[in-house]
């Protein structure tokens, strides 16, 4: 045990064996990776290959049939989600999941639910029980990933009413607002023109070198997956096909076989179903 | 509180502080310090001088009480996203509880109106566990389930309610000094109100409430942001439980004895009807809505009255239908504000400021 811990060091998630199926569709079969701390990486495949069941199985919304998931060095297969949100694991959603009759800024402020220790009592008491005063230094850190995600304008705005862009990094904001130590991203940069999608990659890139946290994300934009990320796996049909550099897994046959055709054009290719070329 | 709003110019927030208040502007809390400051003159100038408020001082009360329980039912329904039709079984559970722990126990009844809160919350949270895992239609089901068993056991229950007698109610007295008339009941129900919104504001504005929004805007997410449903959503029964309790203790306390019939199924209808009129997840429009449903009754004999005689009085035959006028004016107020003003009386306020704000340019 103690030794697992120690080889657990240097990385912070595990991913072991993971099978999910539902019913008879195999979403994810024997599915292993890990992630090293400091670590940006990208999970790509074509479409329904199990890349959000994946996440969801880090983050806890499904439970795997078999294989584990190990956080830090502990197994959180069986842990519930509220509970990985405190021991520092962070989401954003690829459908837009945010609370859309509040504001930008309690939007944000919901993040910080697992850092809050005021409860129903002091929060009713609120200048009495010291709510206040841990509403005010948390709201000092929320407007700090206000200003990094450069929202500032839309803070009061009520989340419903804001562009899909927006959202997108008012989602963002949210997850960061958790201090987690790893971020999950499932398509942060679906949907967005050439210029969001920059600034979006920025973002990303900030929050793994000056924030320190650790990115595991989707994303199908095969030039910010190469531009960005770390490491690469690619999952088709519920498997892990490859795993590695970007440059490598890109030269992969099977990759190119299975995700981005065999044409030579990789950049370009948008994603043809597999096995039809 | 509630989104962006006009502000005056030159209005600017440099501390956090400043911009977390309950009031968006100074206006607003002046206002609403103003209005209670006024309130508690009136029943001085009852007593004083030569206007008899008595009347609408009960009325003032009536919306007092019912307005702190249509607060918790808002709570429950506004902001988490639940749904109860067994709001008026709390409401007379916390109406027993206060008369039984005072009459049973000698507990004083200024310490009885609370204590029969916090009995009235340990009912509504075991009624409120199945709503952990139910939704919409099953929960409401399950709350009509509350309904049903709270206002049997009323009826049976000799030892808590007193059975089909129903159960006398002392007065409210603090060191000696008895709160038995209008005029002076008022100030017990005011300080419980006042009290009881402040708690309600503060509480939408710190962790425990933005968690219960949370719940109601998109709970896979507040699930990932570690927001544990199952506590929330009890919870908020139990909440919206124990601002039913403290409303029927002041109910009863006010009316001096209490009887199994009144907390039926439709009175539960009634307080949907105040928070839907007065606008869903609004704390100042549970107040509004709640003035209105009281008042439409009143609105209504006014009308009759100057009606009577004329010729729709003789079609309609006002007088002898009145009693049933009043239940289908609720029903198409409700209907009404459904089409036309999902988002109740609160919304409309805020228009209208932002009308006269704007005025004499719409934009």
């Amino acid at each position: 045990m103690d030794g697992a811990r120690k080889a657990a060091e240097g990385e912070i998630l595990a991913v072991e064996g993971v099978s999910l199926a539902f019913g008879g569709v195999r979403a994810l079969s024997e599915v292993g990776f890990r992630v090293a701390r400091g670590e940006l990486f990208a999970i790509i495949g074509p479409n329904g290959a199990g890349k959000t069941s994946m996440l969801n199985c880090i983050s806890g919304r499904y439970r795997p049939q078999s294989g584990t998931v190990r956080f830090k060095g502990d197994d959180v297969t069986h842990l519930s989600p509220n509970h990985r949100a405190a021991i520092g694991i962070g989401r954003t959603f690829q459908n837009l999941a945010l609370f859309g009759h509040m504001t930008v800024l309690d939007n944000i402020m919901v993040g910080r639910h697992h850092l809050l220790r005021s409860n129903l009592l002091s929060g009713a008491l609120y200048w009495l029980g010291g709510a206040q005063k841990e509403e005010l230094a948390h709201r000092r850190d929320v407007e700090e990933i206000i200003d990094f995600l450069e929202i500032q304008h839309v803070r009061k705005a009520t989340a419903g009413t804001l562009s899909y862009g927006l959202r997108k990094r008012v989602e963002l904001a949210r997850a960061v607002a958790l201090k987690p130590d790893l971020i999950l991203l499932d398509e942060p940069m679906a949907g967005m023109n050439l210029e969001e999608k920059e600034d979006m990659a920025r973002y990303i890139v900030d929050l793994n070198e000056e924030w320190g946290m650790t990115v595991v994300m989707i994303e199908h934009d095969m030039g910010v997956v190469m531009d960005i990320s770390h490491r690469v796996m690619v999952l088709d049909f519920g498997r892990k096909i490859a795993e590695g550099l970007p440059a490598e897994v890109m030269a992969h046959p099977q990759v190119r076989s299975a995700y981005l055709g065999v044409t030579d054009d990789a950049e370009a290719a948008p994603e043809p179903a597999p096995g039809v070329t | 509180m509630a989104g962006a709003a006009f502000r005056p110019a030159g209005d600017y927030r440099s501390s956090y502080a400043a911009d977390t208040r309950i009031f968006d502007t100074a206006a607003g809390r002046w206002w609403c310090l103003g209005a209670v400051a006024a309130l508690c003159l009136l029943p001085v100038v009852s007593e004083t001088t030569g206007f008899d408020l008595k009347y609408e001082l009960s009325l003032l009360i009536q919306i007092g009480y019912l307005g702190i329980a249509a607060l918790g039912l808002n709570i429950l329904v506004g902001f988490t996203g639940q749904i109860s039709i067994g709001h008026a079984a709390f409401f007379g559970f916390g109406a027993f509880a206060s008369p039984f722990l005072n009459n049973n126990f000698g507990i004083p009844v200024f310490f009885a109106v609370p204590l029969a809160g916090v009995m009235a919350t340990a009912a509504g949270m075991l009624f409120g566990i199945p709503a952990a895992r139910l939704k919409g239609l099953y929960l409401a089901i399950a709350t009509l389930a509350a309904q049903f068993i709270l206002q049997d056991f009323f009826g049976r229950a000799d030892w808590f309610s007193g059975g089909t007698h129903g159960a006398p109610a002392a007065p409210f007295t603090v060191f000696g000094v008895a709160f038995d008339t209008d005029a002076s009941f008022f100030y017990v129900v005011l300080a419980w109100v006042v009290l009881l919104y402040l708690a309600a504001a503060n509480l939408m504005r710190t962790r425990d409430g933005r968690a219960l929004v949370a719940v109601r805007d998109h709970y896979l997410s507040a699930e990932m942001m570690g927001i544990n449903l199952t506590k929330y959503r009890t919870m908020s029964f139990g909440i919206s439980a124990f601002y039913a309790g403290i409303g029927g203790a002041l109910y009863a306390h006010y009316l001096g004895f209490v009887s199994v019939e009144g907390f039926t199924i439709l009175f539960s209808i009634q307080f949907l009807g105040m928070i839907i009129i007065g606008g869903l997840g609004s704390i100042m429009g549970t107040l509004m809505g709640t003035a209105f449903m009281v008042l439409l009754p009143e609105v209504m004999d006014g009308l009759t009255g100057t009606l009577a005689g004329t010729r729709i009085d003789l079609a309609l035959g006002l007088k002898e239908n009145l009693a049933y006028l009043r239940e289908v004016a609720i029903g198409v107020t409700i209907i009404l504000f459904l089409v036309f003003e999902p988002d109740g009386l609160a919304h409309r306020w805020r228009q209208i400021k932002a009308y006269w704000k704007l005025y004499p340019f719409s934009y």
